[in-house]
């Protein structure tokens, strides 16, 4: 791997997402839009908003980066980008960790600005403090980033990467524990649970919103950061130099 | 690992360089003499393999690696037995070819008859069923080519949403290459006045040509070019020829794909193919003599039926 090239391929991924300003601007727009929608919604219940405001951040962070990195990588494996690339020294993971950068970036940003509307205009309360509401924002939006990588190699076109978003992305949101607690699912799907990713992430900012940080948030956000690094490694088994 | 050293003083009464060499691996030490007279060669410091500065103008190590290879005796690329399979079909049932180094071989043939395949098997991002394909001396798609092996896709691999300039500095990066070769490469190709066009914006031509620049960033001993000149103007693909004969003769070998028939008797050399199957190979006259023709279209027609027959 090379630092140089890691960090060439964030920055061009950053200057293509930059020329595409409707792009950023949903991004940042659409996360912080839903949760004063859900506020809306939930007028009449204002227990119930206060449990699943601080996920739900998470879990928007999650889609939109999920989705956007899965067809930025299909891009760069349809336009020849990637076969060009894979001819010359750059180092598989060099791309992977290049794109993870970028969208870091990215996932920070769009935190940033969710985060200052919840808690600010719409003064939204969660028991721990809202740097880590904020960390843990990136961690999902992370996840979503190298979810995407690894799943936009079993897609050959963009309608086929977007219908893995409801494939990946439902299920975990199902299991997570946001609709039914994790202790009250049938037995095989609190085990199956216990093996998504996402479970982790809904839990730590569960957590955080009713009891504030601890030990346990932190431990499920160490689940969360080793499930990227193992989705990053995952997608770079995907992308393959010899192709047919 | 050594960086390539030059020690380089003229010699007197003597029209041109005399360079000692050490390999980059330090193995191989020898000097030898040579005519530089119609090269141009412009000293300029570059980054080295490992991003150190040298010194020395590596310019001049790239001109005297590349006709060294050229001098070599054996072939710039040799493909012996290559089958590649896609589902159930034979996409090439068993080629061999040979190309010389630092000259422009053609591979001509109609589209669809495996010319793609065979150059995606030489960068190598083919996977293929069997046979064997050396490339400068080393097995096709080994890591060390990755420098020295330049290919363009037919489809122009260039990312649309960044300008001109955004993507060869992109390439240039990732070669680790210093950022004048941007500027050099663009001249080559006659963009420069579009440098800051977004690639998407401009005509097919332009960035056929913007995705030509990304494969001279690296000055690479080998250019493999899946037809380069499609859907350009004459003019256009006059200039063009011209820069892969000027890179031919600082010792660069060029393999190129055309299915224009008039291409043919540009190159120095030419394999003709069909249906997967090498028809013949030789340079342009000797093609024309062989069959009496006076067309490359007449030879081609003539050379594919006595294969058929």
């Amino acid at each position: 791997m090379s630092r140089a090239v890691t960090l060439a391929t964030a920055r061009r991924v950053i200057q293509q997402l930059r020329r595409d300003r409707r792009t950023v601007a949903m991004l940042l727009v659409i996360p912080p839009a839903l949760i004063g929608l859900l506020k809306w919604v939930f007028d009449g219940e204002p227990g119930a908003f206060d449990r699943i405001s601080v996920p739900l951040v998470g879990l928007f962070a999650l889609i939109l980066m999920f989705l956007t990195t899965s067809i930025a990588m299909l891009r760069e494996r349809t336009s020849g980008t990637l076969e060009r690339l894979m001819t010359m020294p750059l180092a598989k993971l060099d791309l992977l960790a290049g794109y993870g950068l970028a969208f870091a970036a990215v996932a920070m940003v769009q935190a940033g600005v969710t985060c200052a509307v919840a808690f600010g205009a719409l003064s939204i309360d969660a028991a721990g403090p809202v740097w880590a509401v904020v960390l843990l924002t990136v961690a999902s939006a992370l996840l979503g980033t190298a979810l995407g990588l690894l799943f936009s190699a079993f897609a050959s076109s963009e309608f086929q990467a977007v219908q893995f978003m409801p494939a990946v992305i439902m299920p975990q949101l199902f299991l997570s524990g946001l609709f039914v607690a994790r202790d009250r699912l049938p037995e095989l799907l609190h085990t199956v649970s216990g093996a998504l990713p996402f479970t982790y992430a809904y839990d730590a900012m569960a957590t955080m919103a009713v009891d504030g940080a601890g030990s346990d948030v932190w431990r499920d956000a160490g689940v969360v950061a080793v499930s990227i690094l193992l989705a990053l490694a995952l997608g770079a088994t995907t992308l393959r130099r010899r192709t047919a | 690992m050594l960086l390539p050293s030059i020690a380089e003083r003229q010699v007197p009464g003597y029209q041109g360089a005399f360079l000692l060499r050490r390999d980059i691996h330090g193995e191989v030490a020898f000097a030898t003499i040579m005519q530089f007279d119609s090269l141009e060669v412009r000293p300029r410091p570059t980054r080295g393999r490992e991003g150190t500065e040298v010194d020395r103008p590596v310019d001049e190590f790239i001109v005297y690696r590349n006709l060294m290879s050229s001098r070599r005796s054996g072939p710039a690329i040799t493909v012996d037995v290559l089958e590649v399979k896609r589902g159930e079909r034979q996409v090439l049932p068993g080629v061999s070819l040979e190309v010389p180094p630092g000259q422009v071989t053609g591979l001509l043939g109609p589209s669809g008859c495996g010319k793609s395949t065979i150059m995606r098997a030489i960068v190598g991002v083919q996977i293929v069923a069997a046979g064997h394909v050396m490339v400068l001396g080393a097995p096709a798609g080994s890591a060390a080519l990755r420098r020295r092996v330049g290919y363009v896709t037919q489809a122009p691999s260039v990312y649309a949403d960044l300008t001109v300039r955004e993507n060869l500095q992109y390439f240039a990066r990732v070669l680790g290459v210093t950022g004048d070769r941007v500027d050099a490469v663009m001249t080559a190709v006659e963009l420069t006045r579009h440098a800051d066009s977004v690639t998407g914006n401009l005509s097919g031509g332009e960035r056929s040509r913007c995705s030509l620049a990304v494969a001279l960033l690296g000055e690479p001993e080998l250019l493999v070019l899946d037809e380069p000149t499609v859907g350009l103007d004459p003019v256009l693909r006059n200039q063009l020829w011209e820069t892969f004969h000027a890179q031919a003769r600082t010792g660069t070998t060029i393999l190129m794909s055309t299915h224009v028939m008039d291409e043919a008797e540009r190159c120095d050399r030419l394999i003709l193919m069909r249906d997967g199957r090498i028809v013949a190979q030789g340079t342009p006259r000797e093609l024309l003599e062989r069959t009496g023709s006076d067309t490359f279209e007449a030879a081609f027609l003539a050379l594919a039926e006595g294969v058929a027959a």
